[in-house]
């Protein structure tokens, strides 16, 4: 949020840097005493918790990156060797694998936060986009990591998912055929598709971590959104970021990390499969290729749609409708706290979102392949019919005066002329 | 808003009644049901317990070697404490009892030399064409991780290594298979590979079948899964780490938060 720099350099050296690079300016203006809403409650302590789950993948994948061979003989076993004979291996391994779900777990809570808060609207439009192309690179990244296991799971979960691009041959005979054999590095999945993948994994994370930048800078232009969706228009409004939500992201994350080390050390493998500890080999099918649980609900929609060109371009679409969710909610107010209507529809994507990522864990056929097809249906419905329409037939609840009084009640709000001498943010802890 | 509601709830028992009926489809077309046993390595605390672990490398080694390789092992590993925790002697012996190809020498030839505890585990093939000649076709997979690589891990191992029966009337078993309650399409090419008293215990355990499939399965997870008890032992203290650390953001959460609510008291005051 635009706001006057409160920032005094202290020392000679300070001061000397502040004309150079107003590093420690920026740190101050925008980490310390950025104005925050004061009613940001837990939703709001994911975007500190992704942070850290970025920093920790980047920290262990470039330790494993160090023990790792990228070939398709060495691959499993090099794995395996790391959890053998690597000092702390196991724990570096483990924290990557378990790591990426809780990495998934925090993104999908984040977005579903910004979508329940309508925290894509004016003026947030371009945060909510570099959010999506976060999601869109982390999918990428998360499926090329898997593959770099080379057990039977990953090989054939590439196998599927580069054979989706040779469903361009409908189009034009050839495309997809020339476009797949290029992805390989050749004419089946092999050691050259791996040492690409592995290559394009240790690269995207540095892509993520620079649109987080883009992210991170796009919500400092606006400002944060609130649980209740209205703009913050006093000083009584906000508080600073230092010590109030530091603090706070601070108690969430650990609470989050009691979570994963729950799963790390009691239970490292319940998230995975247990047919990537065979290794990949190319003349065995496995009866049930399964993506990664993350993956599912967008396995569901890809396999509930029986033409594979369309298929693709559902399970594409997916991900990509997300894009213009601001202009497709035609709601005049954000927060779907206020929306009588519009909120059980919302409810009911996410009951549909878990559904899918069930379905997608069952063979498609009968039962499971026709509720596949409805939950498919509603999952487009929701973005391109209710949205527009439920905002525009839908009257909001009566929205609260301002932040200040959503949280101290309406007697918060004082009558104009009463001395406003100590109404600006505290910052105490600053200092 | 009344017609939102009815239509949520119309939909959500229209999900509920097909529902069942997933349910039990699920039920059923998952295979055979494996029985959970208790171990001593299970979560939160478990450990191995050296004993069982000594006995379970006996018999993968009279038995299970025979035919199934462990190429992620070597005879190193059974000295490790938080394993078989067998003396570095009887490691050594017991790796002397192998004999390794070693080479090129001085005259680039290769030759025998009896195992040292540096070695991997020696393969009973020289290769997959040669193990599945010897085996009606089959492979024996390799059983490095074996116990994870399997759903249901050490309780599967040990429902398969009990699960041989006599085929139910009607079955129709190919020529060369045998029925397995545990396993996949209820025949497996492994014949059944323990009967009472073809391993000898000497530590007073009942040389049985069920000891047998018990203790291997238990050592199977060891091979598997060897940083398990220091994986419990780390993970019991970063959890209460985490513990005491959550009560003290939380307080000083408040704390900091008080503050605010102090300067909203006064304001309205």
């Amino acid at each position: 949020m635009a706001h006057p720099s409160t920032y005094q350099p202290a020392s000679g050296i300070e001061k000397w840097l502040d004309a150079r690079l107003p590093f420690p300016r920026v740190m101050h203006d925008q980490f310390l005493v950025f104005p925050t809403p004061r009613n940001l409650n837990y939703w709001w302590t994911f975007g500190g918790i992704l942070t850290f789950m970025l920093a920790v993948q980047i920290a262990t994948g470039i330790v494993l990156a160090m023990h790792y061979v990228p070939t398709a003989e060495g691959a499993f076993d090099s794995v395996e060797k790391i959890m053998r004979d690597v000092n702390w291996g196991w724990l570096l391994r483990y924290s990557h694998a378990v790591g990426a779900s809780m990495f998934f777990l925090a993104v999908y809570i984040h977005s579903f936060r910004g979508l329940y808060y309508g925290s894509y609207k004016a003026p947030r439009e371009v945060l909510w986009i570099l959010g999506v192309v976060i999601l869109l690179l982390m999918i990428a990244t998360a499926f090329m990591g898997y593959s770099l296991v080379w057990g039977q799971m990953s090989f054939w979960a590439v196998t599927v998912i580069t054979n989706l691009f040779s469903s361009l041959d409908s189009l034009i005979p050839g495309l997809g055929t020339t476009l797949v054999e290029w992805i390989w590095g050749g004419f089946a999945v092999g050691g050259p598709t791996l040492n690409r993948l592995y290559a394009l994994h240790y690269l995207f994370p540095f892509v993520i971590a620079g649109v987080v930048i883009l992210h991170i800078w796009a919500l400092h232009v606006p400002g944060n959104n609130n649980p209740t969706g209205i703009d913050v228009k006093t000083e009584r409004d906000v508080i600073p970021f230092h010590p109030y939500y530091t603090i706070k992201d601070g108690f969430a994350l650990v609470l989050f990390l009691l979570l994963f080390a729950a799963l790390l050390f009691y239970a490292p493998n319940l998230l995975g499969h247990a047919d990537n500890y065979i290794p990949a080999n190319p003349l065995q099918t496995p009866p049930h290729i399964v993506p990664e649980w993350y993956f599912l609900p967008f396995y569901a929609i890809l396999r509930a749609i029986p033409n594979k060109l369309f298929g693709v371009i559902g399970l594409l679409g997916s991900i990509g409708i997300l894009v213009f969710i601001p202009w497709l909610d035609t709601s005049r107010i954000r927060s779907t706290s206020y929306r009588p209507i519009y909120k059980w529809f919302f409810w009911l994507f996410v009951v549909t979102c878990l559904a899918l990522g069930y379905l997608g864990s069952q063979a498609p056929d009968g039962w499971y392949l026709f509720f596949g097809r409805v939950f498919t249906i509603y999952y487009f419905a929701f973005f391109l019919l209710i949205m527009p329409i439920v905002g525009l037939i839908e009257r909001p609840k009566k929205l609260p005066g301002s932040i200040t009084q959503s949280v101290l009640g309406p007697e918060a709000s004082r009558p104009a002329g009463t001395p406003a001498a100590p109404s600006e943010p505290v910052r105490e802890g600053v200092a | 808003m009344t017609m939102t509601r009815l239509a949520v709830v119309a939909f959500l028992l229209a999900l509920a009644i097909p529902g069942s009926a997933l349910a039990e489809e699920a039920a059923n077309g998952h295979g055979p049901a494996i029985e959970a046993q208790e171990w001593s390595f299970a979560p939160p605390f478990g450990g191995y317990n050296k004993g069982q672990l000594q006995r379970g490398y006996r018999v993968y080694k009279e038995v299970c070697a025979n035919c199934h390789s462990m190429r992620l092992l070597s005879y190193r590993n059974l000295a490790e404490p938080s394993g078989p925790h067998f003396s570095p002697k009887a490691v050594e012996t017991l790796a002397a009892q192998a004999q390794v190809t070693d080479g090129p020498d001085d005259k680039g030839q290769m030759f025998q030399r009896p195992g040292r505890p540096s070695d991997a585990f020696r393969s009973p093939f020289a290769n997959d064409q040669a193990a599945r000649a010897a085996n009606n076709g089959a492979l024996p997979p390799d059983l490095s991780v074996m116990a994870k690589a399997r759903p249901g891990g050490p309780d599967y191992i040990y429902a398969l290594l009990t699960g041989y029966h006599k085929a139910p009337p009607g079955f129709d078993l190919t020529q060369g298979m045998y029925y397995n309650t545990a396993f996949q399409g209820y025949q497996t090419a492994m014949p059944n590979p323990l009967v009472d008293g073809v391993v000898p215990y000497t530590d007073g355990t009942k040389p049985t079948v069920d000891n047998y499939a018990k203790d291997v399965s238990a050592f199977l997870m060891w091979t598997a899964e060897p940083k398990l008890e220091e994986r419990h032992k780390i993970g019991a203290r970063v959890m209460i780490f985490l513990l005491v650390f959550a009560v003290i953001m939380y307080l000083s959460k408040r704390a900091v938060w008080a503050r605010l609510h102090r300067r909203d008291h006064t304001h309205t005051a």
